[in-house]
């Protein structure tokens, strides 16, 4: 039985992933449309346009994946055939399991068993997760090796050191919020933030460590290596950078692994942050306003109610991230390491310092 | 069965397994790789002896960052696969020698050896906590030098690269 | 359940589903090979000379190395940061010493400029 309920966990996180990542592709492209004062892509249509209506999001959400799954798939000469069949695999495998981890709801209570709604509880959850961060570098060191071509050769490189210059900043920034909350798990951090600041004001995270979540953030975007820190990939510049030699369901996987860490930076950062699946005055049992009125709810509304909240949190994340792709111009190389390591790797270490002082002065500051 | 032997027995088999292909393949990226399997089993194993902190770190710092300092050498100094040898059997041969001596060594001494008297651990053994506790107080000495060791590493890294340059 | 179990189960799933992903294309793609398809791109032209011979900076080496120094001293910040009330000022005395030592191998190697143009 427990087995059961770990798979059904197991499968609703994958599919909150991968519905994610495929309307991220859709959002990026209607939403860069509207940054760009254009339509955006309305032409995908059934059946050569027989029907008289336009289902407009279903037909791109349907042509885009099915485009680049039917690609004919192309392994050059030169390559190595192994590693150019293992490297999507490896780009995408821990970023799907990084969803693991990630909380979406309290508990469900239901038949009288209260089932946690984390696919793997994980004591050491913020852990688990730089650990699948760190094996997302893999991708793209043994993409870029595996085509045995120049320009993936040098993308490959260079987005290396990008995501591992970057994985330093986003570690101090999680340092700073594992002292904040003394625990390394996420669905711990979720519920400690559900407490209040002085009766009204929700305790997210936010309002302990707003520098580690803007370190989060920036370091997280440049982990992905979206604009403005998408130079290993400049569609410009280096044709895909890595994923040059790629074709049909293997590039889609690497374009995948751009919009999953995407959803994954979104997701991290609404736990941690912005109190995950918590809706403000809202407990097990029904919402409590601070004036004192309370309001009963059913438990498994209230359910629904915090998996609806950590999906719109994460989406005006993901649109954050999309908005801050579209109007920023690209981070040269140089001054891209020189941001991470001169920039933001001190910023951090002063924050973990500023904290740990702030924390032991301030004998309440949060924690139970 | 009891799923602790399975998991043990695959554990074993795969980390033998991709240990000897690290050693013994031409092709030093596929080496690279076998590493990093075979460390994931270190993991592994670190979590079946409960040392569930032990485990992650092994992953973030050895597979996620020791090897890829390896594959960048590798790829950078664009090392050919090996040619097979030819020659120098002398050293093979040694080799070889020194190999089953100490294979022979470490297998008696495995099966002679008689299992200590079970002790309980206490209940968090190996949390984070715990290590913590551990760390800090009674280790405070080698933490501190390993500080030290890490500022000799990066000023030591730092020159040789420099002078190549 | 065992959190372990439930990430086996999980690795297991998502291994599955990337492996699927994976040979869509080689199930659904058609098959027309031409030599000139699995040339490697070069902007038309014939690739010249071998990838394995090209020399590469060895600046990418460096920011391995101190990404791997840096890498480990995160480490040793979590069990501080998880334990840091219960060790109280000491504690904090001690991961000071820690961070101060590798504050300075930070100040040096910006001096010494091993973190330009890269």
């Amino acid at each position: 039985m427990d087995v059961i309920i770990s798979f059904c966990t197991a499968l609703v996180a994958l599919l909150i992933c991968l519905q994610v990542t495929v309307l991220l592709l859709w959002i990026e492209r209607k939403g860069s449309a509207l940054i760009q004062d254009r339509v955006g892509a309305n032409r995908a249509n059934l059946f050569g346009g027989l029907l008289p209506f336009n289902l407009g999001i279903v037909n791109t959400m349907m042509a885009d994946p099915l485009k680049l799954l039917t690609k004919e798939d192309i392994v050059p000469a030169a390559a190595d055939r192994l590693l150019h069949w293992l490297a999507p695999w490896v780009a995408v495998f821990p970023l799907f399991l990084t969803f693991a981890v990630v909380p979406f709801g309290d508990v469900i209570v239901v038949g009288g068993r209260e089932i946690n709604l984390q696919a793997v509880a994980l004591s050491g959850g913020i852990l688990f997760v730089l650990a699948m961060v760190s094996l997302g570098v893999y991708g793209v060191i043994v993409g870029g090796w595996a085509s045995n071509s120049r320009y993936a050769f040098l993308g490959s490189v260079r987005g290396s050191a990008q995501m591992i210059s970057y994985e330093i900043a986003m570690g101090l920034a999680l340092v700073s919020v594992v002292l904040t909350y003394g625990t390394l798990d996420l669905q711990e951090i979720a519920r400690l933030q559900g407490r209040l600041m002085w009766g009204v004001v929700p305790a997210w995270g936010v309002f302990y460590q707003p520098i580690a979540f803007v370190l989060l953030f920036i370091a997280g975007i440049a982990e992905s290596k979206r604009a403005p820190f998408d130079l290993p990939e400049a569609e410009s510049e280096l044709v895909a950078g890595f994923q040059t030699e790629y074709s049909g369901s293997k590039m889609s996987m690497f374009m995948m692994s751009d919009f999953i860490e995407v959803a994954i930076i979104a997701a991290l950062t609404t736990t941690l942050f912005f109190g995950g699946w918590q809706v403000p005055f809202l407990y097990r049992d029904g919402f409590h306003f601070p004036g004192g009125l309370t309001v009963a709810i059913p438990s498994l509304i209230v359910t629904l109610l915090q998996i609806v909240s950590f999906l719109v949190k994460v989406f005006v994340f993901c649109w954050i991230q999309i908005l801050i792709r579209w109007s920023l111009p690209r981070l040269r190389y140089d001054q891209l390491m020189a941001f991470g390591w001169k920039k933001l790797l001190p910023v951090g270490l002063a924050n973990v310092a500023a904290s740990a002082v702030l924390g032991l002065l301030l004998e309440g500051w949060t924690r139970t | 069965m009891d799923p602790d032997v399975i998991l043990f027995w695959v554990v074993a088999v795969l980390s033998v397994a991709s240990a000897l292909t690290a050693v013994l393949h031409r092709n030093p990226v596929y080496c690279a790789l076998a590493l990093v399997m075979a460390l994931f089993q270190v993991a592994v194993m670190f979590v079946a002896l409960d040392a569930h902190l032990i485990a992650l770190l092994q992953v973030i710092v050895y597979a996620g960052a020791i090897v890829v300092l390896f594959l960048f050498v590798i790829m950078l100094l664009s090392l050919e696969p090996d040619a097979p040898p030819r020659g120098r059997y002398g050293m093979r041969a040694a080799s070889i020698m020194i190999a089953v001596v100490l294979g022979v060594e470490i297998g008696t001494a495995a099966l002679i050896s008689e299992p200590g008297a079970p002790f309980r651990v206490p209940f968090d053994f190996g949390s984070t906590r715990m290590v913590a506790q551990s760390l800090f107080t009674e280790h405070l000495l080698p933490f501190e030098l390993t500080s030290v060791l890490l500022l000799v590493a990066m000023i030591g890294a730092v020159v040789m690269a420099r002078r190549r340059a | 359940m065992n959190p372990y179990a439930a990430l086996l189960i999980n690795a297991a799933l998502c291994g599955l589903v990337a492996t699927i992903l994976l040979f869509m294309s080689r199930i659904l793609g058609r098959r027309r090979p031409s030599k000139v398809k699995y040339e490697i791109f070069e902007t038309g032209n014939p690739p010249i000379g071998s990838l394995r011979g090209t020399r590469f900076p060895v600046k990418f080496y460096l920011t391995a190395i101190l990404f791997i120094i840096f890498d480990i001293e995160i480490v040793f910040m979590y069990p501080w940061a998880v334990a840091y009330r219960e060790l109280g000022w000491f504690g904090l005395a001690e991961m000071a010493a820690f961070m101060g030592i590798l504050a300075v191998g930070l100040a040096y190697i910006w001096r010494v400029g091993a973190l330009e143009w890269d």
